[in-house]
């Protein structure tokens, strides 16, 4: 459709509730964009509240999360971010009604992206293996975890923790 | 005379707009790339955590807010272009722009802060991909920005309105890797 062409707005509001004009078009009426907007800043507040929420629930003997509180983060923090994502990519930008090439072709990167990870990540995610240790990553990672331990920051200055206007975010 | 994006379309869809995917489509490698790269030496260095923990999630989750509304109002001006109204459409897109402002304001204010508390983009590994992510999606977010309002002075003028879907899918695009790199950089502590 040759947006040039039209020469005149239509009143486009009254006739979009059914979600299609009369090009077969994909044509919801500006209240669904505005819904659509609503439901994402409710996701984003749930995303947001569920790291906190799992923070209240009880830690493992040794402190680290539980598996339930890395679930309810990542299912919130990430999940949604999928769900967000896939709200924008269907309603916002209507890759529903491109041609189907044009989601082969996000495909395509996102399977890059998939492939790399799947390549790289083993010699990055650990530090060593059958017959190779990476010593640099293995020393910075005790080092910092010492300094950690202490109570320090990375700036050498004791148990200071920086909480302005809620710096640190929690 | 009408440009070749505009008048050919060899794949069902005007040349513009496929070249758009296609921007669309090398992008997600590029940020991929980025935000995988930060995933596995994330996992592999524990003490990022604590690290992470002086992000400000506050912040993050309003500028995740501002550039949801942005790309509320640029599809809104997709909307309107749709519908032959130029000046509509230029209007959205100026409230886009005026979200890619406070983005960047929001963003200029963060930063400043967290360099003057020594989180700087050499202090460690965090810091790096935390300046680099965010600083290559800010870039986007500027030309992006810098585009949109060409087209917002030709759409007020009532030309060449199937520019205004093609920047918006760009835009919206550039919600998606900030709606994403939300809970890598802020969330995940």
């Amino acid at each position: 459709m040759n947006m040039s062409e039209h020469n005149s707005p239509t009143d486009a509001d009254a006739a979009a509730d059914d979600g299609h004009d009369d090009h077969g078009h994909d044509d919801h009426g500006p209240g669904h964009y505005t819904r659509i907007l609503g439901l994402l800043v409710v996701l984003l507040v749930v995303s947001v509240a569920g790291p906190f929420v799992a923070d209240f629930l009880p830690h493992g003997t040794d402190g680290s999360r539980t598996l339930l509180q890395l679930f309810l983060i990542l299912s919130t923090a990430f999940g949604i971010a999928i769900v967000k994502a896939y709200l924008v990519v269907k309603h916002f930008m209507h890759l529903n009604i491109e041609p189907k090439f044009v989601t082969y072709f996000l495909v395509t990167g996102l399977a890059f992206m998939g492939i790399f990870f799947s390549g790289v990540a083993p010699d990055v995610m650990h530090h060593e293996g059958t017959h190779w240790r990476n010593e640099a990553a293995m020393n910075e990672v005790d080092r910092a975890l010492a300094v950690q331990a202490e109570g320090h920051d990375e700036h050498g200055e004791a148990g200071e923790h920086h909480d302005e206007g809620g710096e640190e975010g929690h | 005379m009408k440009p070749i994006a505009t008048t050919r379309s060899v794949t069902g869809m005007p040349t513009g707009k496929l070249a758009v995917w296609w921007v669309i489509a090398s992008e997600i490698v590029i940020f991929g790339g980025l935000l995988m790269s930060y995933l596995m030496h994330r996992i592999g260095h524990p003490e990022w955590g604590e690290y992470a923990s002086h992000t400000n999630v506050w912040i993050g989750t309003t500028n995740t807010l501002v550039l949801l509304t942005s790309s509320y109002f640029a599809v809104r001006a997709h909307y309107a272009a749709e519908h032959g109204d130029g000046k509509a459409a230029a209007k959205w897109l100026c409230g886009t722009m005026g979200g890619a402002i406070a983005f960047l304001c929001i963003k200029s204010f963060e930063w400043s802060t967290e360099i003057a508390h020594g989180y700087t983009i050499t202090a460690n590994g965090f810091w790096s991909f935390y300046y680099i992510a965010a600083g290559i999606h800010g870039l986007h977010v500027i030309a992006g920005a810098i585009i949109m309002g060409f087209i917002a002075v030709a759409a007020w003028k009532q030309k060449e309105l199937q520019r205004v879907e093609l920047v918006g899918l760009y835009w919206h695009f550039v919600d998606i890797v900030w709606i994403f790199l939300f809970p890598l950089l802020y969330i995940a502590k």
